[in-house]
């Protein structure tokens, strides 16, 4: 079954079925009062195909996924952690799975009790006063945080403050997410390590700054030291600080961005709060603020009344509504399960482990891959491609090469400060054991590089599909079955 | 090692140009395709469209990133490459061939700013 590669319409064949509906009693046919014009014309051009040819196909597929349940996941920047069963178990609770957004808040307190919990306990993580945890992952609370940023400048009638500063170093989504906020872009330097140039910065600082995006550590790993100083410019200007919370993992329980002067910020819950991501499930981006910005939080909001009961409130200097409801609640009740398993003290040792982690591979490997910043990095670093430049084998080539030997390839080519970025983040729940094999695998591949480089060029040779046209893929996406049988026609 | 042409001139963000009469062709250099990797779009300006010596006036698309066109001249673009549109790998193959736009330069004098070959090598091999 090893190279099963079927999709789910080449197995239809007329007719055959894997149900049965119960009789028509009510003489609709299912259709009901549905206006004619609203009808479908013809059958809808579903698979055909028997319940067990469902359940091997879907067998089969499943068991080609890569996942964090199936091996190391290196991924830098996307905290690919260990996601624990029990916060499976916990979403699953019928208790709250069946209940629904409209019903009457006084028929859902628990689920509403939860959501306030969760707010609460991210505010004591974050430093900062209050949380919504209604945005859907984390470039959309990116893009919440900024309409609050946007927000609050208008409320005071500043309304000239309509850039936004982002380092050259940042996540792609920092510059996007400010241009959909309606808010111009104006890239500030970073230094060799990657943090902010404070020189480069401070020109830059006048009347039309709405604020900064900053993510600490920065995306090379290193904690960003001048903080404290870049915050009083920026609040002296008059403008805020937003955090990207993609890199929260190794701060956690030890280091709050509210006591670092940031005034917004987002946490990725299924990267720091280990629910599943990356085609396993949906995000979650909760967005907190300081004190003087929580009017403008987006509605509903979860309150505590006087009388110990939990109300939806609609906020009137609320910058409006960011999604359907409450968001994603089911990645919440994984998260409070995740944070509540940990408890207090344990949350706090998330941090140096995952950092343990990552410098222990860092080192372990820059004798044969290029270090460009040395020095303690936090949960993740970069490296610059093979020390040996002369093998002709690629960044791209390492990391296909990876899959051969059944590890998911680390992120490659980003930041862009680099021309063969290879960002690894290992994370706090792997052991010793699987950073070993990780450690002597890459240093198989930069042997194989240097003695026959042509088999790391033209990895991977083991997997189902070899090197996909990704020039092809870009320029001549075929995204569905049927796009599939055109370009085959 | 990229390819560097001596009669160009260069902007350290990795664009060439080359002034005949007032009119300047503008690409990107070998180095910057390089760097780029193969690049499946290209986002060019429009006959007519105004473009000012060091702003953006497009950008390329590769399968590692995005990356911004400065225009190394200001001037009113009078023609754009049509065949990169469908075949953005051109640049790729030669990229001093298969230029981008051309410019009716406003002021020659802009492009002393630029560098030579010479100075170009350097902020290659930095």
């Amino acid at each position: 079954m090893k190279t099963y590669d079927k999709l789910i319409f080449e197995l239809s064949r007329p007719g055959r079925k894997g149900y049965s509906l119960p009789a028509d009693n009510f003489g609709v046919n299912g259709i009901g009062e549905i206006p004619a014009d609203l009808l479908r014309k013809n059958e809808a051009e579903l698979p055909e195909v028997s319940e067990l040819e469902v359940v091997r196909h879907f067998t089969n597929l499943s068991s080609k996924n890569f996942g964090v349940d199936t091996g190391f996941y290196p991924l830098g920047s996307c905290t690919m952690k260990y996601n624990p069963k029990i916060n499976e178990e916990v979403a699953a609770l019928p208790a709250f799975n069946n209940i629904h957004p409209l019903q009457d808040a006084t028929t859902a307190q628990g689920a509403l009790e939860l959501y306030y919990n969760l707010q609460k306990m991210l505010s004591n993580i974050a430093g900062l006063a209050e949380f919504t945890l209604n945005p859907y992952a984390g470039a959309h609370g990116e893009l919440t945080g900024l309409m609050v940023m946007r927000q609050y400048h208008m409320s005071r009638g500043d309304n000239k403050r309509t850039k936004v500063i982002v380092p050259n170093s940042a996540h792609g989504t920092n510059p996007a997410s400010a241009m959909v906020a309606g808010l111009e872009v104006v890239e500030v330097k970073s230094k060799p390590n990657g943090s902010i140039d404070v020189e480069d910065l401070r020109p830059l600082l006048d009347e039309t700054i709405a604020g900064i995006m900053m993510t600490n550590p920065n995306t090379l790993g290193m904690f960003e030291t001048e903080i404290l100083e870049i915050a009083k410019l920026v609040h002296e200007a008059g403008g805020l600080l937003y955090y990207d919370g993609a890199n929260l993992n190794p701060l956690l329980g030890k280091v709050r961005p509210g006591d670092m002067g940031f005034d917004i910020m987002h946490i990725n819950l299924h990267k720091t709060f280990s629910t599943p991501h990356g085609g396993g499930g949906p995000g979650s981006g909760p967005v907190g603020v300081a004190k003087h910005l929580v009017e403008f939080l987006p509605n509903p909001r979860v309150k505590k009344g006087e009388d110990g009961k939990f109300f939806v409130d609609f906020g009137e200097e609320s910058l409006g509504s960011v999604s359907t409801f409450f968001g994603n609640f089911g990645v919440m009740m994984k998260a409070y399960a995740y944070i509540l398993t940990l408890g207090k003290e344990n949350i706090r040792n998330v941090g140096p482990l995952a950092t343990l982690n990552a410098n222990y591979i860092k080192e372990s490997l820059k004798d044969d891959y290029l270090l460009p910043i040395e020095g303690v990095c936090k949960h993740e670093f970069v490296f610059d491609g093979l020390k040996d430049k002369s093998t002709g084998v690629t960044t791209l080539n390492v990391a296909k090469r990876l899959l051969d030997y059944g590890f998911h390839a680390p992120t490659i080519y980003f930041p862009l400060l680099f021309h063969e970025s290879m960002m690894i983040e290992p994370t706090e729940t792997e052991s010793k054991e699987t950073l070993d094999d990780f450690i002597e695998v890459m240093h198989k591949v930069a042997k194989e590089a240097r003695e026959t480089p042509e088999e790391v060029i033209n990895a991977p040779l083991t997997t189902i599909v070899r090197k996909l046209d990704e020039t092809g893929a870009a320029k001549n996406p075929i995204l569905s079955y049927r796009a599939l049988k055109e370009a085959e026609k | 090692m990229s390819k560097i042409l001596d009669d160009l001139r260069y902007a350290d963000s990795h664009e060439w140009v080359k002034l005949e009469g007032d009119i300047a062709t503008v690409g990107i250099t070998d180095y910057a395709q390089h760097a780029l990797g193969n690049i499946v779009y290209v986002d060019m300006p429009e006959v007519g469209d105004e473009v000012t010596q060091g702003e953006d006036f497009g950008a390329v698309e590769s399968v590692k990133a995005a990356s911004d066109l400065l225009s190394p001249v200001s001037g009113e673009v009078v023609e754009i490459n049509e065949a990169l549109e469908d075949e953005p790998e051109l640049v790729n193959q030669d990229a001093f061939a298969n230029w981008i736009m051309k410019v009716k330069v406003s002021d020659p004098s802009e492009l002393e700013n630029l560098l030579d070959a010479a100075a170009y090598a350097k902020v290659c091999e930095e």
